[in-house]
């Protein structure tokens, strides 16, 4: 049977360039571990050309590819499954690129081609180094384009291709008849939940970041087979600043989206998806503290060794539990699984390149030097080195945690994550916090080798007894009361707060007097105090984090189900029920719900939520916004809600639907009652009565927007209830493609219902009206008070910024380039975490 | 630093993180019948909404209180108390996890992760679901 209307050419020609970009990844890999092998220099150099030219065919290919599920998506090409699973028509064009990483397929081929863009500058930077670690770089590409082969071999899939035909894939009668496509009007189309402009930058950081953590380890493989020992720190260390920067800024990303767009409540959860990307940072960032003790005092070399090759363990690690669907039962984000072949492929990838790499370590861990002699106590080194072992020590804390399906895997246990899984975390983390903070508020005074005890007494004085200072002033007026978790918690808070600001000024100190304002020596400096800065906000932003839709406190909870066991629960009332124009107060606040507003999104609805604070004294408006927090009802029921925030310097507050009413026009048997006005005319119902004041042409007024040339009337319409309120009621009729259109109104705070049906015989206006005893609409919310938010994402921005600047004094930038790259990243930054949607 | 004393500090951490694994309770999952074995332990259930009893709740009256019934692979069967909102899709579910404690008769649930075939597009039946109906 030959199929109508199908496009195969673009599938085809998108499966020849994966073959061609499997092929040269096979080639190239070879050419270059020949070449690396190979003593002599002429035949070495062939080799090396041989592997470039191998490269670069894949890296034209895998373009060629992206380039093909590109094409296949924006044309909406359902009879390729993954146009299918992942666009739809209706889909707008700026999440076209969404929709393709949405897939396991398309992000493992975003991170392959990260691999090709990093590979080419490493083809022209990497000198002689280039052959090992070129031969690494293609190893890992193979294994990422073998995930999206699909071959059969043996009856065995490998991989899974983005071009198989939907047809092919899936059984359905409609596929037995030759115009099957034209059954399938739309695709399935991103997630709602990842409609979301961060769903469209946040995953190409995060996997940059993934990717790049593969240099570090190339750089460590190529300095153990060529047995030059210490060589590849320097040359590593800007890759792997740049590494620890684009990973550490791609998982705030992630934080900034859960707090910006989903309804988790927050930034952070210890989700287990989160952990698996934080873990890698975390030794990461212990790997560059080594490197940089190393660099300067040729201590920690076999530690740098140690972290960077785990690094890349535990970044394939992280791809292995959210992957293989390991994790359904515990995380709410993880991939689906994608079938025993493919989780035993992926299990294959993570052990490919760090063990042996390991095992080379290991071998030769003698012969790597090491120096003698005792580290003074007051060297900067030894505090270092302790820092990146703490860092380890959490990083190995949090994912012993969140290994638990692992373990439940491979022991067959039923071990599951504990009561208060964020708890379980902070409570261990919040001492590192302390750690962390003193540590890096010291150690910038501090000199290599050994430090004057006056000098570092007479530096770190003031920032300390600023800091304790201002500890005590802020628990005295501004205490954090996270109180549920008893008095050593909160104590623990307090004492972390102390060290990150202490940390905070000690950096700022130092920069002045120290560096004397010389930032591009700072980068250290910067990074650590931005850091600071996001563990205090952290600390505040949660501790004092406060439910504003806290139902127990505001009288209106009427506790109609009573308890069955008759205890009380430890869960807040989070959830409050506003009904539609009828004023509930919320904390400070008096909360209408107004109104809905469609949006151009099919099924997406904005509410629109009226907030006032009026001072109870003298009467005065405080604060007037209204908030739309928005929610896609799709057919199947499902609800997804994208939260509201206004923004204040010091604080948001944040909101987002959890419940909205299902309107079910059947079971309501009122009729519309007809009456026909002159303008001025008066119609009485049984709570009031209502007043025709004029009919407006294409009104532009608070509820419609008409151009003059549409053709729209519109009733202005008064409502007067008995109980002394006035509504505004504005029902519309519409002349459109010579089709009449009614838009009614509804008074819900009356139960009233008024529709413009035309216009009579004699000049009268015929006006409807409806009256039904059924209850009106409401949406239930969740409301927060998050303070200090921002200092979260300003120490982000900061802390990346230091990254950057010691990355470009590292690679001796010229002054102008380095002012450039440093500005833009900053603008950059500032502008996602703190500018855009605010 | 000597090898000798990364070694000390080494253990002396690992004793450490021993002491704070020890710490960190973790929960079991278990079924309906051996949670009931464990009155007021916190546990997790997977189980399945069972259609045939009511769900009860009512965003007017108490927006906070949500109770069904669920059932487990072996047929037990528990009424289940959620003081949140009702997960818009949990008619949808195809299996629920349910973290709480059983008390007495009742499962005082926190939190409830849904399994729910919409969410899994990957999942290839229910795209043969999908398609079935054109």
């Amino acid at each position: 049977m030959t199929f109508e209307n199908e496009h195969l050419l673009p599938g085809q020609v998108g499966h020849f360039f994966v073959l061609l970009a499997f092929v040269a990844s096979i080639v190239s890999a070879i050419a270059y571990f020949t070449a690396s092998k190979t003593q002599l220099e002429n035949e070495k150099q062939s080799w090396i050309r041989f592997g470039r030219g191998a490269f670069f065919i894949e890296v034209f290919s895998l373009l060629a590819v992206f380039a093909c599920i590109f094409y296949i998506c924006s044309q909406h090409y359902f009879e390729y499954l993954y146009a299918y699973k992942h666009a739809s028509k209706e889909l707008e064009s700026r999440y076209l690129l969404a929709c393709i990483w949405e897939g396991q397929e398309g992000s493992f081929l975003l991170w392959a081609l990260w691999h090709c863009g990093l590979g080419t500058v490493l083809i022209f930077t990497s000198k002689k180094r280039e052959a090992p670690i070129m031969s690494i770089v293609n190893t890992a590409q193979f294994f990422l384009v073998l995930m999206i082969l699909g071959l059969y071999l043996f009856n065995v899939k490998i991989g899974s291709s983005p071009f198989v035909l939907t047809r092919n894939e899936l059984m359905g009668p409609i596929f037995s008849q030759p115009d099957y496509l034209t059954y399938i009007k739309d695709g399935i189309g991103l997630n709602p939940l990842l409609r979301n402009y961060w769903m469209v930058i946040h995953p190409p950081i995060l996997f940059l970041g993934f990717a790049s953590t593969i240099v570090p380890i190339a750089f460590a493989y190529s300095s153990l087979i060529s047995k030059d020992w210490g060589g590849w720190v320097k040359a590593a260390l800007p890759w792997t600043l740049f590494s620890a920067c684009v990973l550490g800024t791609g998982i705030m990303m992630g934080g900034k989206w859960a707090y910006e767009s989903l309804s988790f409540g927050g930034y952070w959860a210890w989700d287990p998806v989160e952990n698996a990307a934080f873990v890698p940072w975390l030794i990461l960032v212990a790997g560059l503290h080594c490197m940089a003790i190393f660099n300067s005092t040729k201590n920690a070399l076999r530690a740098s060794y140690f972290f960077i090759i785990l690094t890349y363990l535990f970044i394939l690690y992280s791809t292995f539990l959210t992957r293989t669907g390991i994790l359904g039962d515990t995380s709410v984000h993880s991939f689906t699984e994608a079938g025993t072949a493919m989780n035993i492929l992926i299990g294959i990838y993570v052990l490919a390149i760090s063990i042996p790499v390991f095992y080379l370590f290991f071998k030769n861990y003698k012969s790597i030097p090491t120096i003698q002699k005792e580290e003074d106590m007051s060297s900067r080194e030894f505090w270092m080195f302790i820092g990146a072992l703490i860092l380890f020590l959490s990083a190995l804390f949090i994912i012993s945690i969140t290994s638990l399906p692992v373990y439940n895997k491979i022991f067959g246990t039923n071990l599951a994550d504990p009561a208060d899984r964020e708890f379980a975390y902070n409570k261990v983390l919040v001492l590192v916090a302390v750690i962390v903070g003193l540590l890096t508020g010291v150690s910038q005074f501090l000199k290599y080798r050994n430090t004057p005890k006056k000098y570092l007494m007479q530096k770190i004085g003031w920032p300390l007894g600023i800091a304790v200072a201002g500890t005590i002033l802020l628990a005295i007026f501004y205490p954090i009361d996270y109180t549920k978790k008893g008095p050593g918690f909160l104590l623990a808070i307090h004492l972390a707060l102390f060290a990150s600001v202490f940390s905070v000024l000690a950096n700022g100190y130092y920069l002045k007097s120290v560096l004397k304002w010389n930032l591009k020596a700072g980068g250290a400096a910067i990074a650590h105090l931005g850091f600071a800065l996001m563990i205090s906000g952290m600390l505040i932003a949660s501790g004092n984090r406060k439910v504003i839709s806290d139902n127990s406190k505001t009288g209106l909870f009427i506790p109609f189900d009573k308890d069955p066991t008759g205890r009380g629960t430890e869960n807040p009332m989070e959830n409050l029920t506003l009904l539609k124009e009828v004023p509930t107060q919320m904390g400070k606040y008096t909360v209408t719900y107004m109104n809905d507003s469609a949006s151009n999104e099919k099924d997406r609805t904005f509410y629109n939520l009226h907030f006032q604070k009026i001072d109870s004294t003298t009467g005065k408006v405080q604060e007037d916004f209204v908030l739309s927090p928005d929610a896609y009802r799709m057919k199947d029921n499902n609800l997804t809600s994208n939260p509201g925030t206004k923004h204040y310097l010091t604080h948001d507050i944040f909101t987002y639907i959890s419940t909205i009413s299902v309107h079910n026009t059947q079971t309501d048997t009122a009729t519309f009652k007809p009456h026909e006005l002159s303008i001025g005319d008066s119609v009485f119902y049984s709570k009031g009565y209502y007043v025709l004041n004029n009919i407006l042409k294409n009104p532009d007024n608070e509820r419609f927007h008409f151009s003059p040339t549409d053709t729209a009337l519109v009733a202005n319409i008064t409502v007067y209830g008995q109980d002394g309120t006035s509504h505004k009621a504005y029902p519309a009729l519409i002349i459109h493609n010579q089709e009449i259109n009614f838009i009614d109104d509804t008074v819900f705070a009356q139960n009233l219902y008024l529709n413009f049906a035309g216009i009579s015989a004699n000049k009268k206006f015929k006006i409807n009206s409806k009256e039904t005893d059924k209850l009106t609409d409401f949406i239930t919310l969740k409301a927060y008070y998050f303070p200090y938010i921002n200092l979260v994402w300003l120490g982000l921005v900061i802390m990346s910024t230091g990254f950057v600047v010691s990355l470009v004094g590292r690679l001796r930038a010229e002054k102008m380039w380095a002012y450039i790259i440093v500005g833009m990243v900053l603008v950059f930054l500032f502008y996602m975490f703190l500018l855009a949607n605010n | 630093m000597k090898t000798s004393s990364i070694i000390i500090l080494v253990v002396i951490a690992a004793a450490i993180g021993a002491l704070l694994m020890y710490s960190v309770d973790f929960s079991t999952y278990d079924t309906i019948g051996s949670a009931k074995q464990k009155q007021g332990e916190y546990v997790h259930l997977i189980a399945k909404l069972d259609k045939s009893k009511p769900i009860q709740y009512d965003a007017l009256k108490d927006p906070n209180y949500l109770s069904f019934y669920a059932v487990d692979s072996l047929g037990n069967s528990t009424q289940v108390i959620y003081r949140n909102t009702k997960p818009a899709e949990l008619e949808q579910s195809e299996r629920v996890v349910l973290k709480g404690k059983m008390e007495g008769n009742v499962f005082e649930c926190n939190d409830i992760l849904l399994k729910c075939p919409s969410k899994y597009k990957d999942d290839k039946q229910q795209l043969e679901k999908t398609v079935s109906k054109y």
